[in-house]
């Protein structure tokens, strides 16, 4: 069921590092359920977005909005209890090495829940076993593949069931068979548990099999030339930029 | 017919119903939610067990309002519970999305893995402390012998780092590190200044305190104060950096370039705290004789000249020289802890951590070491 207010609605958002400008002009609204891509060529500014909108950075313009509330403005508190609806899939899984996969997946649930010990180790062992790693708890992340690092990611960004997750490149360094697998797991969670998925990728198979909802950053007018859902914008899309984005051609 | 309703929350909670021979469904209602509390699992046990002949389990979710993962972990332990207990579990009745998760779960089985016995016995244990013992004796030496063939390399003008990071770290070593030793050895020379002027003004000899600091700061505390200031400064940042390059495989990059990591990281290292160690050594003997000069002029009325003159002729260069040597072996042992210490580092942030302490204990360690022995050699020589 989609409700009528966006989940996310940023408003002429501006990036910049200093006084270099990343992207300006930026407004777009993610809505429930929706599985929002952004993309756009490497070093446009993707994960620069991605880093704003889950707060690690902070815009030099413009709002975002988290459920109608201000997520710039809002109190370090108001903003603590925001950031606990998102779920972030770091681009190398960003697991805590001195950590077990287990304990990774454990600790967001030991901080904010009043789970007992037995019920945590139950869920984790749950969140493993949807990202095919069961049976891996006690492993350190040194001793597992990358594949399998960024899963167990994916299973610490659920561990708080939350409503919003956002993906950094996803497919990133995985085969097409694993990278298939990931896009089927994040269309089932999104189904089984109702998500809105944001994710930055520029891999195609995954734009046209995952996204409902684009957006195209392009580097040169420092902002956005197209929005839509990606299926739409190949094939009605006049932009040659996008255009040639999304058929890999050349010229 | 039989029902148990289970409420330990007030949000989530379930009745188990009777609804037919052998069989019972398991109601759920309200909020499911992790963070909100959960039915407590040995209820849900106990309610099961008060049914007599359970042959059939199955659930009804009409006056479930909301859930997330706290339900399938629930139903998990409930399918659990019944393949255990040989009763046949029905799903049928649960959201689709519920389904598709536990299916989801379930695609790939888990993975048996060999896990390591938790109480081995005190022979295997033994045996496994000598062979580690004996293990990590052998990378010790392996360092070591790598090491010399490194200095080797370097002689014969083969050695490939960047003149830029010797530099940096001749830098960062010395130049680097005065404040500091500066603080820490005028503050041994006063102390040691004061101790002695306590005593010694007791038989009029006040003057022997520049003979006391002065042979005391050149044989003894300006090597040492210099060589543990260095271990824990630069020991610790060898030990982290090349840690921490071994953690995002920046070592691996190395070694496939054919690069040796020795030569690279550890031989630049080794070459500058050479220099700089006996050089640092001789700057904490002064500012060490400095701090007592100033005791001796502020306590003990003696003169600038007086004190110059007492301290020159308590020392000589044979003295001057047991420090300069000393420190130019703790400044071999810092390179060595430090760089082995980041080469032997795991490979994980906490690692790291353990790498830079393990390089400062052991530095420290090895510095008091060598310094008993030196005493014991220098004694035996006379010197």
């Amino acid at each position: 069921m989609k409700s009528a207010r966006p989940e996310i609605e940023v408003k002429n958002l501006e990036m910049a590092y200093g006084s270099y400008v990343v992207m300006r002009d930026l407004s777009f609204s993610i809505n429930q359920g929706d599985v929002f891509v952004i993309m756009g060529g490497s070093g446009c500014g993707k994960s620069t977005l991605l880093k704003h909108l889950i707060g690690l950075l902070v815009p030099s313009k413009g709002e975002i909005y988290l459920k109608g509330e201000d997520f710039v403005a809002a109190e370090p508190e108001e903003k603590t209890a925001m950031l606990r609806q998102f779920g972030v899939l770091y681009q190398g899984g960003a697991l805590w090495s001195s950590m077990t996969l287990a304990e990774n997946v454990a600790l967001p649930l030991e901080e904010y829940t009043s789970l007992s010990h037995s019920e945590i180790q139950e869920m984790v062992s749950f969140k493993l076993s949807l990202v095919g790693l069961a049976g891996f708890e006690d492993f350190y992340p040194a001793q597992i593949s990358g594949g399998m690092r960024k899963r167990a990611g994916l299973a610490r960004a659920m561990a708080l069931d939350p409503e919003i997750l956002f993906f950094d490149e996803p497919s990133a360094g995985l085969d097409p068979v694993s990278s298939r697998r990931l896009d089927d797991l994040i269309l089932q969670l999104r189904e089984s548990l109702g998500a809105t998925i944001v994710v930055v990728t520029h891999e195609l198979p995954s734009i046209f099999a995952i996204g409902t909802n684009a957006i195209f950053l392009d580097p040169e007018t420092k902002t956005k030339i197209a929005e839509g859902a990606p299926k739409d914008l190949l094939e009605h899309c006049e932009d040659p930029k996008v255009h040639r984005f999304l058929t890999r051609s050349s010229n | 017919m039989l029902s148990v309703s289970v409420r330990d929350s007030e949000n989530a909670w379930f009745k188990i119903e009777e609804v037919g021979p052998q069989k019972v469904a398991v109601c759920l209602y309200g909020e499911w939610d992790i963070a909100k509390g959960l039915p407590v699992w040995r209820d849900v046990e106990q309610a099961l067990s008060s049914f007599q002949n359970i042959k059939h389990v199955c659930f009804e979710v009409d006056n479930l309002s909301m859930w997330d993962s706290s339900l399938p972990t629930f139903i998990i332990k409930c399918e659990n519970y019944c393949e255990a207990s040989k009763i046949h579990f029905d799903d049928t009745h649960l959201p689709s999305g519920l389904r598709n998760l536990l299916e989801l779960s379930r695609a790939i089985p888990e993975a048996e893995i060999e896990q390591d016995e938790k109480h081995k016995h005190f022979l295997y244990r033994l045996g496994e402390t000598c062979l580690n013992f004996f293990h990590h004796s052998v990378e010790i030496l392996t360092f070591l012998g790598l090491s010399f063939v490194s200095v080797g390399r370097f002689f014969a003008g083969r050695a490939q780092f960047r003149k830029k990071d010797f530099f940096l770290i001749l830098q960062q070593c010395g130049a680097d590190a005065l404040p500091i030793v500066t603080l820490i050895s005028f503050l041994v020379g006063f102390t040691l200044a004061f101790v002695g002027a306590v005593q010694l003004q007791a038989f009029g000899a006040d003057v022997y305190v520049a003979n006391l600091v002065g042979l005391g700061m050149v044989r003894e505390m300006g090597a040492m104060m210099a060589a543990i200031i260095m271990c824990g400064r630069s020991g610790a940042a060898f030990a982290s950096q090349i840690g921490s390059m071994k953690v995002s495989e920046e070592i691996d990059a190395l070694e496939t370039l054919g690069i040796s990591p020795i030569d690279f990281l550890v031989l630049p290292r080794m070459i500058a705290l050479f220099f700089m160690m006996p050089l640092l050594c001789l700057y904490a003997d002064f500012v060490g004789i400095f701090g007592g000069i100033t005791v001796g002029i502020g306590m003990l009325d003696l003169t600038y000249t007086q004190y110059i003159k007492q301290t020159q002729a308590a020392i000589d260069l044979a003295d001057f020289s047991t420090g300069v040597i000393k420190s130019t072996v703790f400044g071999a042992l810092v390179v060595v802890t430090g760089c082995l210490r980041g080469m032997q580092c795991g490979r994980s942030s906490a690692a790291v951590g353990v790498a830079a302490t393990s390089a400062v204990v052991s530095g420290i360690t090895a510095i008091v070491v060598a310094d008993s022995l030196f005493t014991l050699i220098f004694n035996a020589l006379g010197i």
